[in-house]
């Protein structure tokens, strides 16, 4: 068992750096320096934690680095953290996120507050994904609201004002309802239990529930998840908050705090309430499916391409709920490899269609765009490496999640995961459609430039990440598969493990 | 065999990987040089390890490369299969693509992406590659999804055509479709066998009952009309010639369509135990060789016949393997990437001294100004026409007499088929080789000229490799021929009754017949024609109508129905409700027009005031 000190420090370093930042953003480019700074050694703590993590602990739990106080008894306040290979995944790639946005997304309007912002976010999302207590992680998983709208509400784009408003509205609704689950499954536990309020996670998935209770529960936690991941049909928010806000608040909302709601399902709705699943799961996975054919069918025709991306992470989505809600190891395992992909391939999308903005300028609408990869071919490259990513060309890290996930959740729900299969044309299609109309062709606008040396090195860790965990993902599968195994024997005694 | 068997997979791989680092420094011959040397290296490796395995006593050798996935009982290896199947097709792999590879430093002299051509070049070996030596299904996905992307690339190579752009699209979504076949097959065999290795696979193959099993070769078959362009996926191919020449030879004429035939034989333990599944690929593969080989009788486009031809072709492996004659298919397979390599390397030199033009109609009489194309596309014209002793004789032969044994009307389409492929083939030649002067415009009165060394060498190769490829397998050889070195891989056959000699005889000779009615009728007819309605049927020239069908039933309905998504669905209907529960929820709460005011800080107070309303409620409830 590792100290508990080293979370602690993932999570307080952004928001002392995003202090930092603040103290001297009346001096030029100094707030910029000590944020890339704070999210340089965020990133090496990330991995360092990684590289430490162990699955084996003693008392056969694979959380590792666990720590608790208590900070008020009575109201079952506690500050409570530990990591298992799902929660390590996720912190290496908010620390990647953040560390990506800085580098390639720079954006220099009021840049003390940016960066500020952008860092705080990363301490609240850090803290969400350590939380092993269901009140710390609700209040964690609220906070990033707040840096996220101001992000979108304040350097976003015409429509900023709506858009941050919209994403607001959603996700806080569904917080209501988290709010009102996470409550009712503290003080049912301390009914049966007695003692102090408590909210620590591994007391409160001891609680003896119903299963229409823990159905009813489940639908509350689930709600507040979906708005957030998001699940169809609450995703209307996404495309136009894409759209408008900054590219770093892309980056930030399709890559990050998406994984907050996908990783909340995981880890707080099926892992809490194991007798709500045979209620609950030809709903979710039906609404899994619906949202790979819809987002696909959306995103092969919406005009703009960053809506195109936030309706493919409506479909990829999909997919993640798909194998969350099978209970098969194999498509849990999936899915959590692909919150992790799907971050990294998002994070490439928005980096490079954020470059081209900057060069023409103004909402990224396709038909306004052609013939990139004449002058610009390093650029249509760098975006035939994600997309074919994104497709689950085999050999990129997209592959290896997708397939998991169809042929586990095969084993065990085939005519879900066969609509689920025809996903994987409608992505070529509308990916490849979109491809053609903006790099092929011909034209002469001298706006097009090809990448810088600085822009290009920024894509270098993602392409990286993209070809390694396609090519070789055994060290991360080896490190998610146990924490899933937990989740799958606590969830299925007897042990659904194809 | 291990250290042999990664050689031959990795090294055009490094190619790929020198020339990417590399190659904005190097010159165009050295890139053309680094990657052709890279594959003839290649070839040179895989010759080595057909001797070795020819010495050895087991003929079923794997090498483990590295673990690549692993999850709970899912298994997948990075790890090669050397065996006969996978050898013969190494061989002849990187053997026509070391040739072709050497072609195209002549052909795409002076491109404007000249170091990205040899780029995907090389990646598209490795992705061949590793798809017939790979020893499971993932792997060969793998492979399989490789070379549909390198193929898309090479298509869309001039990508600022519209039309290019749009075959290398329509190429790759056919093949997508077509690997929901494949997938669905691999999750089908993972649910029932737990395992994706082909050896085990065939182990456990008995586990399977009958309806899993056809569902599987089923599934496998719709993987192979993909990217072996058959019945209902076969119309990206002739699009596809929007690539330029050389990977049109490689690519979509001697190796990467054959691939769903290769997966068809490798898996033949499987399609033994459906009859039900092997009698479709049979009726599918009859039904394309005739329907491709109709459509070629009307095509203006000299690369468009010969896109329908390879079509019609490896319509005749496909029935071959329905039919149980996996031997026949790899033999015509090998003998057509040979007679069909040429045909293209041929027709590109003829393109190329023509400036591009494609035309047939623009051609003719080249027969005096190209001395090495001639006479080697004449060697590619009897060959494929069915003239004995030139390979394709042979190797249809072959199939044909097995198809024989197995069902009457599909070898009587197999033999009208025959008849088609030499009248459109002779077709082909006369109006290119033969007949008047019609380049004059094209060239601006110049004569054509000869192309260089580098491209013609490759003919006069493929040309020998033509007349002699029939060699592999004479019908009165039965011990070192090549399907008794095949023979191991295929486990059960079904026992086809063996035709007797004078059979034999009788069938060959039906062949010629075929072969000579085609040739003659085509002479008859073309000697004094450039151009004729009457023998050009708009309907064949039109493909069938097949895009236009699609287009009406899929395509359409598809797009109109996401349109509506679009339109309606998502901005009323989702989002609709949504905002207008918001709505309700809101006035229903709180009667204020302060809450109108659209401050977040306003829907955050009257959410909290609710929520503590509830909660209250609930805490009275349960404490």
């Amino acid at each position: 068992m590792h100290s508990s000190l080293w979370l602690s420090l993932l999570i307080a370093l952004p928001a002392l750096g995003a202090l930092g930042a603040v103290l001297v953003r009346t001096r030029e480019n100094w707030s910029y320096r000590i944020a890339v700074a704070t999210a340089t050694i965020e990133m090496g703590l990330a991995i360092t934690v990684a590289l430490l993590y162990n699955s084996a602990v003693p008392g056969a739990s694979t959380f590792d680095f666990a720590g608790r106080w208590v900070l008020a008894a009575p109201f079952g306040l506690a500050y409570d953290v530990a990591m298992d290979g799902i929660s390590l995944l996720m912190v290496v790639l908010t620390a990647f996120v953040v560390w990506t946005a800085l580098l390639g997304a720079r954006d220099r309007r009021r840049e003390g507050a940016f960066v500020a912002w952008l860092l705080l976010l990363t301490s609240f999302t850090m803290g969400s994904f350590l939380a092993h207590d269901v009140l710390e992680f609700f209040i964690f998983f609220e906070l990033t609201l707040v840096p996220a709208y101001f992000i979108i509400a304040q350097w976003g784009g015409a429509q900023r004002a709506r858009a941050a408003l919209k994403f607001f509205i959603y996700t806080f609704t569904g917080s209501a309802f988290l709010f009102v689950g996470v409550l009712y499954l503290g003080f049912a536990h301390q009914h049966q239990f007695g003692g102090d309020l408590t909210f620590a996670y591994s007391a409160l998935s001891a609680t003896a529930m119903s299963s229409g209770t823990a159905t009813w529960l489940f639908v509350a936690f689930a709600i507040a998840f979906a708005a957030k991941a998001p699940i169809w049909p609450l995703h209307t928010w996404s495309p136009i908050s894409y759209a408008e806000a900054p590219t770093a608040g892309s980056i930030e909302l399709s890559a990050l705090l998406a994984k907050l709601g996908s990783y909340g399902l995981l880890r707080f709705a099926v892992a809490l309430f194991p007798l709500a699943q045979s209620n609950v799961r030809p709903v979710m996975l039906t609404l899994a499916v619906v949202g790979i054919v819809y987002g696909s069918a959306l995103a092969s025709v919406t005009p703009d391409l960053k809506r195109l991306v936030a309706f493919s992470s409506v479909a990829q989505m999909g997919f993640i709920t798909l194998g969350i809600m099978t209970g098969s190891k194999i498509a849990m395992v999936g899915a959590v490899l692909l919150m992790f992909n799907h971050g990294v391939i998002t994070v490439g999308f928005f980096l490079l269609i954020g470059f081209m903005e900057k060069r023409r300028g103004g909402p990224m609408q396709i038909r306004d765009l052609t013939g990139w990869q004449g002058p610009a071919p390093v650029l249509a490259g760098l975006f035939t490496v994600v997309m074919l990513a994104s497709i689950g060309l085999p050999g990129l890290s997209g592959f290896v999640s997708e397939y998991l996930i169809l042929i586990g959740s095969f084993a065990t729900h085939a005519w879900w995961a066969l609509v689920a299969t025809f996903g994987v044309v409608l992505a070529a299609l509308y990916l490849l459609w979109a491809y053609q109309r903006v790099f092929h062709g011909r034209s002469d606008d001298p706006a097009i430039t090809d990448v810088t040396a600085r822009e290009r090195w920024a894509l270098v860790p993602v392409v990286v990440l993209i070809v390694a965990l396609g090519v070789f993902p055994r060290p991360v599968l080896d490190r998610i598969s146990p924490s899933v195994q937990q989740v799958i024997e606590h969830v299925a005694p007897a042990g659904v493990t194809k | 065999m291990a250290h042999l068997a990664t050689l031959i997979l990795l090294l055009p791989l490094a190619g790929f990987l020198f020339v990417l680092v590399n190659g904005p420094r190097m010159s165009e011959r050295a890139v053309g040089a680094v990657a052709t040397g890279a594959v003839t290296l290649s070839f040179v490796f895989s010759v080595a390890a057909f001797v070795t395995l020819l010495s050895s006593s087991s003929r079923e050798v794997t090498v483990n490369l590295f673990s690549w996935i692993s999850v709970g009982t899912l298994n997948v290896p990075a790890a090669l299969l050397m065996d006969p199947l996978s050898i013969t097709m190494s061989l002849f792999v990187t053997g026509i693509s070391a040739l072709i590879h050497l072609y195209s430093m002549g052909y795409m002299h002076g491109e404007r992406d000249y170091r990205k051509f040899f780029l995907y070049l090389n990646l598209f070996v490795f992705s061949m590659l590793t798809l017939v030596l790979a020893n499971n299904l993932v792997l060969t996905f793998v492979g399989w999804e490789g070379v549909g992307v390198c193929s898309y690339w090479l298509i869309s190579y001039y990508f600022d055509r519209d039309s290019a752009a749009s075959a290398g699209k329509k190429a790759f979504i056919y093949n997508r479709v077509g690997d929901v076949g494949m997938l669905v097959a691999m999750f089908l065999l993972f649910s029932h066998l737990h395992t994706l290795t082909y050896l085990s696979i065939f182990a456990g193959a008995g586990h399977l009952d009958s309806t899993a099993a056809t569902v599987v070769v089923l599934a496998l078959l719709l993987g192979a009309t993909g990217k072996s362009a058959q019945i209902p996926l076969f119309n990206w191919l002739p699009d596809a010639m929007e690539g330029p020449t050389p990977v049109s030879a490689l690519i979509h004429a001697a190796t990467m369509v054959t691939a769903g035939v290769y997966l068809l034989v490798r898996m033949s333990p499987v399609l033994a135990l459906s009859g039900g599944g092997r009698a479709t690929i049979a009726v599918i593969g009859a039904l394309t060789a005739f329907v491709a080989a109709t459509i070629a009788t009307s095509q203006k486009d000299i690369k468009k016949v010969l896109a329908f031809s390879t079509v019609s072709q490896i319509g005749y492996m496909v029935l071959a393997v329905g039919a149980g004659a996996y031997a026949a298919a790899i033999f015509l397979m090998v003998a057509h990437a040979f007679f069909k390599a040429l045909l293209f390397l041929g027709s590109g030199s003829v393109i190329h001294s023509l400036h591009g033009e494609q035309d047939l109609r623009k051609m003719g009489a080249l027969a005096k100004f190209l001395p090495l194309t001639f006479p080697t596309f004449l060697v590619g014209w009897l060959a494929i026409s069915g003239i004995p002793p030139f390979a394709g004789f042979w190797a249809k032969g072959d199939v044909l007499t097995n198809v024989f044994a197995y069902s009457k009307p599909l070898w009587i389409l197999g033999v009208v088929t025959a008849i088609l492929t030499a009248y459109y083939m002779s077709r082909l030649f006369v109006l290119t080789f033969q007949g008047t002067e019609r380049f004059r415009e094209v060239t601006h009165g110049a004569d054509p000229h000869e192309s260089s060394w580098v491209m013609t060498l490759p003919l006069v190769v493929l040309a020998v490799l033509s007349v002699l490829g029939g060699a592999l397998d004479l019908p009165w050889v039965h011990h070192s021929s090549l399907a008794a070195f095949l023979a191991p891989t295929f486990g059960y056959v079904p026992a086809l009754g063996a035709q007797s000699t004078l059979a034999q005889w009788g069938l060959a000779a039906v062949d010629v017949a075929a072969a000579l009615i085609g040739l003659l009728a085509a002479f008859s007819i073309w000697r004094d024609r450039v151009s004729s309605p009457r023998y050009e049927k708009s309907f064949l020239e039109h493909v069938w109508r097949w895009d236009d069908a699609y287009d009406a039933v899929i395509g359409r309905p598809l797009t109109a129905a996401s349109q509506f998504g679009g339109d309606v669905i998502e901005p009323r209907v989702i989002d609709g409700a949504v905002t207008g529960l918001a709505v309700a929820v809101r006035r229903s709460a709180e009667g204020s027009r302060k809450i109108q005011s659209g401050f977040v800080r306003h829907y955050a107070l009257a959410t909290v005031l609710g929520l503590a309303v509830i909660v209250v409620y609930l805490v009275a409830r349960v404490g």
